[in-house]
């Protein structure tokens, strides 16, 4: 019997035939997926990096909603050019609360994965606002009907939660303090303050719109954009402790 | 001579269809009235239209039609259902030039920025989602469900399966398409490309799938032919896997469920292997296999000759299936993926290149023997440079993945205008070309309204296409290589800026190609408006027609 007339049990019979397109389907998704559930350069963790703040969540959650990523990497590859443009190269950690992950795929504007602490907070604003007010040749749409929406703070401690339920350790303090904790960060002489920077290390608490009041969308998304790619610290990195 | 008139009874589709869907309406409205944000609202309102809409329609059609269901065959001859498929049809070429326009609109704006008018729903970011899930999903979708339905009655010499079924899926498909549209314009979005719409919508349409994937086996297993002719194995690969890659890719947990945003269960890395797995298959079984299906029916029946090689098209098929699925780290070269993963990724792009051609070759082949009718027969002109593109750009995507290559070129125009020329060069005309065979057969006409306005669509679309991906190739290029320049002090030579402002020219000419793109379109619909409106009808021999009481 040859092998094209063995092929016939495929081509005569529509069961077989589904049941040989879903294993030969299955095999490469399992063999490259499975192993990054438990291989230790893919789950490990690195020093400073941190569940996002209520309100650096609500600004990720904007720049999701407005498709950022359409135009904006946040990976940046071990190559020199990128390493000198950008800074040092992503670590796979400092993604590793990222639901969904942002890394993009192309970049018609500059990759952010270390815009952190760049540019200023007003730089930020004007530029979002607009940006042909700052960078003429620019080709990024103006998004300054953010400063008119504020930060749903009915829903915060649900998206906290959620997010746990889904994997990221926020512990019960963070989700119970998610409002006050929203509110304080844009707030730097509230009372909270001190409480909040004990349960998010590192995080700033300041004005991010330079307008008062309660925390908009602008406020959100420049706090997200200010902490991208500063939770480690690469002066204490070892790089050859995590070389696999 | 008198029949006794059997007793009207529902069907069980009728019977179960008719009071969910009314459940279905109350839910909707329920969810509608207790939705979080305005955007949620808003679909569940619609959803809860549609739900009564259904159910209105269902129970009138029991009212309306006569005792007797649709009959299997009339005198010995299949009794075909084409009815559903008139409908995908004429639903892709609307949403074909939908989403057309729309890749124009986004593709001025990068030209010209003032174009986003600082509006929440016209800006870029809304508004190249809404783009590709118009083209791949609703215009590419509708092709392949419409076709699919079509081609897989007439290779089995069988009705099609379940009578409410087909239209639910036609239907539904297309609700999805609309809910996950208007989401996109309001913002609801998971951000995962190719996969953006919400979990209330990604719910919908696993229920749709696995529908169609039933309508579609089932009518297999009745067939009347011992084999299962090749097209049906590639349009069953594309139904099976495509379900499989959209639960694999999209489990997410929302907030609340009466509110649109929701939390996709992989993070980071994992998320970004599982997207890219799920990505790039979306182009290896739904735009690839299903489309190469469309060509293993459309090619041979246009040409008339048999598929030239058989053999050849079973090992393509179980090569192209199995190596496509390693293919997604190329996606992520260079990046927190570990590097083996990526490896994998390349190795299998590479080898892909062969039974991508293997396909190419068996369906270029097809015409030995017909090659004559490229000159007097635009739509098999049109079919046949679609595999033509297919070769091509199945060339160039292997080359794309090695990691050398793919340093430069990722993030660059170069991926675009790869996927355009995959897109609009093989996709799109072997689309075109369906739907010119298709329109005729499906309305019974004898031809199409005027040959000479599909070779104006012919010229007109491959000039645009070529101006399209060639203005992104030097873009690209350019690009990649301005972002590595570094002077010879061994600064980098040009600031971000700089490299955006030296794309304008390119910009501009992509967006002319994309409006010849468009225009050609704009001919194909009112050449199909009018084959079915104005055309020659085809004298019908088969069925007797049944006289009047």
């Amino acid at each position: 019997m040859s092998f094209w007339t063995r092929h016939q049990i495929f081509e005569k019979n529509s069961i077989v035939l589904i049941a040989g397109i879903l294993v030969v389907i299955a095999i490469g998704g399992l063999v490259e997926i499975t192993p990054l559930f438990y291989l230790k350069s893919t789950i490990e963790k690195v020093d400073g990096v941190r569940p996002y703040t209520p309100l650096e969540l609500a600004g990720r959650n904007v720049y999701v909603r407005e498709g950022c990523y359409l135009c904006h990497s946040q990976m940046v590859r071990p190559l020199r050019d990128e390493v000198e443009r950008y800074g040092h190269y992503s670590l796979a950690a400092e993604s590793m609360y990222d639901h969904p992950f942002q890394w993009g795929s192309k970049r018609t504007g500059p990759d952010l994965a270390r815009v952190g602490g760049k540019y200023s907070d007003e730089w930020h604003v004007t530029h979002l606002n607009n940006p042909r007010a700052i960078v003429p040749q620019s080709v990024m749409p103006g998004y300054a009907f953010l400063s008119q929406t504020e930060v749903d703070e009915a829903t915060v401690t649900a998206h906290l939660s959620t997010n746990r339920a889904v994997g990221v350790p926020y512990s019960d303090d963070q989700i119970a303090n998610a409002v006050a904790d929203l509110r304080a960060q844009v707030d730097p002489d509230n009372a909270g303050v001190d409480a909040f920077t004990k349960r998010y290390p590192k995080a700033a608490a300041r004005n991010f719109d330079g307008k008062g009041g309660a925390p908009t969308e602008m406020d959100a998304l420049v706090a997200y954009l200010q902490m991208l790619g500063t939770l480690v610290d690469f002066k204490l990195y070892n790089e050859k402790a995590n070389l696999r | 001579m008198s029949q006794p008139i059997p007793a009207k009874s529902m069907t069980i589709g009728e019977a179960v269809l008719g009071p969910l869907f009314a459940c279905m309406a109350l839910l909707c409205a329920f969810a509608a009235a207790n939705g979080l944000d305005p955007a949620f609202t808003f679909h569940a309102s619609l959803g809860a239209a549609a739900s009564l809409a259904a159910a209105f329609a269902i129970f009138n059609r029991y009212y309306e039609r006569s005792a007797t269901l649709p009959v299997q065959e009339i005198n010995g001859r299949p009794n075909y259902n084409m009815g559903p498929i008139k409908f995908s049809a004429a639903m892709s070429v609307f949403w074909g030039i939908a989403g057309f326009a729309v890749g124009l609109l986004i593709a001025c704006q990068l030209a010209w920025p003032a174009l986003n008018f600082d509006l929440p729903w016209t800006s870029f970011g809304r508004l190249r989602p809404l783009h590709t899930s118009a083209v791949v999903f609703a215009f590419g979708g509708n092709v392949l469900i419409a076709t699919s339905l079509y081609v897989v009655q007439k290779t089995c010499r069988t009705r099609l399966a379940g009578d409410l079924a087909p239209w639910f899926v036609v239907f539904g498909y297309n609700f999805f398409i609309l809910i996950a549209g208007t989401g996109y314009l309001l913002g609801v979005t998971q951000s995962k490309e190719y996969a953006e719409p919400e979990w209330y919508a990604d719910l919908w349409l696993t229920i749709v799938w696995v529908v169609y994937l039933l309508v579609f086996l089932v009518t297999i297993i009745k067939r009347k032919e011992p084999h299962i002719f090749v097209a049906n194995w590639f349009y069953l690969a594309f139904i099976v896997t495509i379900a499989v890659l959209h639960l694999g890719n999209n489990p997410a947990l929302p907030v609340s469920v009466f509110g649109s945003k929701s939390y996709i269960a992989w993070g980071g890395v994992q998320d970004a292997m599982f997207q890219w797995w799920y990505g790039h298959n979306a182009v290896g079984f739904f735009l690839t296999a299903g489309f190469l299906a469309i060509m293993y029916y459309f090619i041979p029946k246009r040409a008339e000759r048999p598929v030239y090689s058989y053999r050849l098209s079973i090992i393509h098929f179980w090569a192209i299936i199995f190596l496509y699925i390693w293919a997604g780290p190329h996606h992520l070269h260079y990046t927190a993926l570990p590097d083996w993963a990526q490896t994998l990724g390349m190795t299998f792009s590479i080898m892909l290149w062969m039974p991508s051609w293997g396909g190419m070759i068996n369906g270029l082949m097809t015409l030995s023997g017909a090659w004559d009718k490229l000159r007097t027969d635009p739509v098999l002109r049109m079919l046949v440079v679609s595999v033509a593109f297919y070769g091509m750009a199945t060339f160039e995507g292997p080359l794309m993945s090695v990691k050398v290559v793919n340093s430069l070129s990722h993030y660059t125009d170069w991926t675009i205008g790869h996927v355009h020329s995959g897109a609009l060069g093989w996709v799109g005309f072997v689309s075109f070309g369906a739907l010119y065979c298709l329109i005729p057969w499906l309305w019974d006409r004898k031809g199409l309204y005027s040959l000479k306005l599909v070779n104006w669509h012919f010229w007109i679309a491959t000039i645009g296409i070529v101006l399209y991906i060639s203005a992104m190739w030097v873009s690209g290029i350019l690009q990649g290589l301005m972002w590595r320049a570094y002077t010879s002090l061994g600064f980098l030579e040009y600031s971000f800026i700089e490299t955006v402002e030296a794309m304008h020219p390119f910009y501009v000419i992509r967006a002319a190609g994309g409006a010849l793109f468009l225009i050609g379109a704009l001919i194909m619909a009112f050449n199909l408006w009018m084959t079915v409106r104005a055309g020659e009808a085809e004298v019908q021999p088969r069925v007797a027609l049944q006289p009047a009481e």
